[in-house]
């Protein structure tokens, strides 16, 4: 089997301050970690390689140094790494990123399945894997918590929606979204650190997906961003202190308002 | 789509075996190399007709230019119970306030069995229901409604396209855009229409709600948004509104998909999701096992809410994942939230920070909860909570 991951290198959220005057991010100093979600991918896609054989290629899109997260990937099993660089892709919305993530899916060719994150923590989208599996013309199963089997022909998906667990078979070439439920990911193990000091990874850019500069980067993006704003910190309230049926007077007379006073 | 074909000459052989390919004649030999006219209709089928990758399709972003033919609102319904779900209604509610008393708002209803769904939406802010009846859609695929919702687009051309940002929207919704080669905003919390340009100002949190962005699809349309449950009003339901209701026609082969629904198993419990609960009970480190949740329990089900937990919790395994609140589970944004022995790590207060009112229990005086609950209250929670429920059910007897 042939699976490809597409995973993003993303500033670590919880890291990240805010300049509330411009309403922008400070991103200097902030650690670019492998999005967590993406994690889940990997290491489902490993998982199956490892039950079924094949490969499985690590694909991020991104400036030079979104190579670590390549390198991660390799530390913990991926067989190879596809770096799509270019400054043609800059300012990609996800139209245009899961457009460019596609045609390198298609230049590797002959790919089983493609794993993508839930989501990623900086844009909180979740549209890169829809919008691959609509430009592959592949079938998608999101918000998969469990892949229960898998076969050179489908794959059985569990998806978790609002109220329950859709069971769903889906024909294999698909795109698949994995949410943190189906599984633990591994840490890297000596023969991946290994592996991963020598990695190098493939460069591709526009030109190697024969993509012309209406179709990717800030031409190729139907969204764009106009403002950014920082909502209102939040300023903590009044904290009472007492004999716990003294709190909990207080707590139910603002739980339960006006209606149900005494 | 829009787009344009191009042949490079430099790997053109000039074998012509592209030529039987186009379904449209559009293609002819010119100086032993392949050439394009104009009755080209980017269909591709040339495109792996040729064996030496020489014809590349290039999809053009803005290519339309008639961006004034769009029109009106399109609100895409989603049932639950076979019943339009509380999430569409709030988007009808929006629609109507973007409206603007001019914009005409249609609800599409994909379904197997109306049933007095037109009727709710109408009722609730649809001036026009338009409606896809077939027995495959009495569960949602994607792909039948893939194919459901682009033949709505390519009829009735909206300007503005909303659904809910639920596992539903947000499987369907970037897949038509991709298709529609339109963009799609994510997870809105606020829109509204810039008076200047008439475009959809579309806001929503980024960064783990570190940031709002403001976003504008101004170049092609329709302008799609995702729009989060529980954000937006509805309207009064008004039982003497009606409206036009129009069949969209399907055929069998858009019900055709690559992927069959099994089983659906539903989850157990009267508890609402977490995304939709307007009072949460959270707990965290705090709770010291899973032996203690049947409290947090109780008093949700006694203030009508739903259970969940921070991600220490879920980690030990005293609760399962999907009621992960923060950075790697759900961003929730009740009307009351209730954080029990959680101390407040901005992993956790990225996806709880906007609820309208925040009350924590927590041991320590100095935990950072504290500095952003709108109601602190240091001290055990095996007491306090237990005295809260006595507290409640005596108020209520």
């Amino acid at each position: 089997m042939k699976f490809v991951v597409a995973v993003k290198q993303v500033p670590d959220t919880a890291e990240v301050r805010i300049d509330h005057e411009k309403g922008t991010l400070i991103r200097d100093g902030v650690p670019s970690i492998l999005n967590p979600f993406d994690a889940y991918a990997l290491e489902e896609a490993l998982k199956w390689r490892d039950t079924l054989g094949g490969s499985v290629t690590v694909v991020t899109m991104g400036p030079p140094q979104a190579e670590s997260v390549l390198t991660e990937a390799v530390s913990m099993g991926a067989d190879d790494g596809i770096l799509l660089t270019d400054r043609a892709f800059a300012g990609s919305d996800t139209w245009a990123t899961s457009h460019t993530i596609a045609e390198a899916v298609r230049k590797i060719t002959g790919v089983n399945a493609v794993f993508c994150g839930k989501q990623a923590i900086d844009g909180d989208t979740a549209q890169t894997g829809p919008g691959i599996a609509a430009s592959l013309d592949w079938p998608q199963v999101t918000f998969v918590g469990r892949v229960r089997e898998m076969t050179e022909e489908n794959m059985v998906c569990e998806r978790y929606v609002e109220n329950g667990v859709q069971v769903l078979r889906v024909e294999l070439p698909a795109v698949i979204t994995v949410l943190k439920d189906a599984n633990t990911p591994r840490v890297p193990s000596l023969r991946g650190k290994m592996k991963a000091r020598n990695f190098k990874p493939v460069i591709w850019g526009a030109s190697d997906l024969n993509l012309a500069s209406e179709e990717t980067g800030l031409e190729g993006s139907p969204t764009k961003v106009v403002t950014t704003a920082t909502p209102e910190a939040r300023a903590g309230g009044s904290v009472h202190r007492g004999t716990p049926q003294e709190l909990a007077v207080i707590m139910a007379d603002l739980l339960l308002g006006r209606e149900d006073h005494r | 789509m829009t787009g344009r074909l191009e042949i490079i000459e430099e790997k053109c052989v000039g074998c012509a075996a592209c030529l039987s390919s186009c379904p449209v004649d559009a293609l002819s030999m010119a100086d032993r190399k392949a050439v394009v006219s104009q009755e080209c209709n980017l269909c591709g089928m040339c495109v792996n007709s040729c064996p030496v990758d020489a014809i590349v399709l290039h999809h053009v972003i803005g290519g339309d230019k008639s961006l004034s033919d769009y029109q009106g609102i399109m609100v895409v319904a989603e049932l639950r119970d076979g019943s339009p779900d509380r999430s569409t209604m709030e988007l009808l509610g929006e629609a109507r306030r973007l409206a603007g008393g001019f914009r005409r708002v249609t609800a599409l209803l994909a379904c197997a069995e109306p049933g007095d769904s037109p009727k709710q939406l109408f009722h609730s802010g649809a001036d026009r229901v338009l409606m896809a009846v077939h027995p495959a859609l009495s569960q949602y695929l994607t792909e039948p409604m893939t194919s459901v919702l682009v033949r709505a687009l390519e009829h009735d051309r909206p300007e503005i396209v909303l659904a809910a940002a639920t596992t539903q929207g947000r499987d369907l919704m970037p897949r038509v855009a991709k298709i529609m080669d339109t963009g799609l905003t994510a997870d809105c919390t606020e829109l509204r229409i810039d008076n200047e340009t008439g475009l959809l100002m579309q806001t929503r949190p980024a960064f783990g709600g570190n940031i709002m962005a403001t976003i504008v699809c101004d170049r092609t349309r329709p302008q799609m948004s995702t729009v989060r449950p529980g954000v937006m009003k509805r309207m009064e339901p008004d039982h003497t509104r009606n409206g036009e209701l129009e069949l969209l026609p399907v055929d069998e082969g858009m019900m055709k998909g690559r992927t069959t629904l099994l089983e659906f198993i539903p989850t157990g419990g009267s508890e609402v999701d977490l995304t939709e609960a307007e009072i949460i009970v959270s707990g965290g480190r705090g709770m010291k096992g899973p032996e203690n949740y049947p409290m947090l329990h109780q008093l949700a089900e006694l203030l009508g809410g739903s259970v969940g937990a921070s991600r220490a919790a879920v980690d030990a395994g005293w609760i399962l994942y999907p009621a992960q609140v923060g950075q790697t589970g759900k961003t929730v944004q009740p009307k009351k939230y209730i954080a029990v022995g959680i101390s407040g790590a901005v992993q956790h207060r990225v996806g709880m920070q906007s609820s309208d009112e925040i009350f924590a229990v927590n041991r320590d005086p100095e935990a950072s909860i504290f500095q952003f609950a709108s109601h602190g209250f240091v001290g055990d929670l095996f007491e306090i909570i237990p005295a809260l429920i006595s507290e409640i059910k005596r108020r209520r007897s």
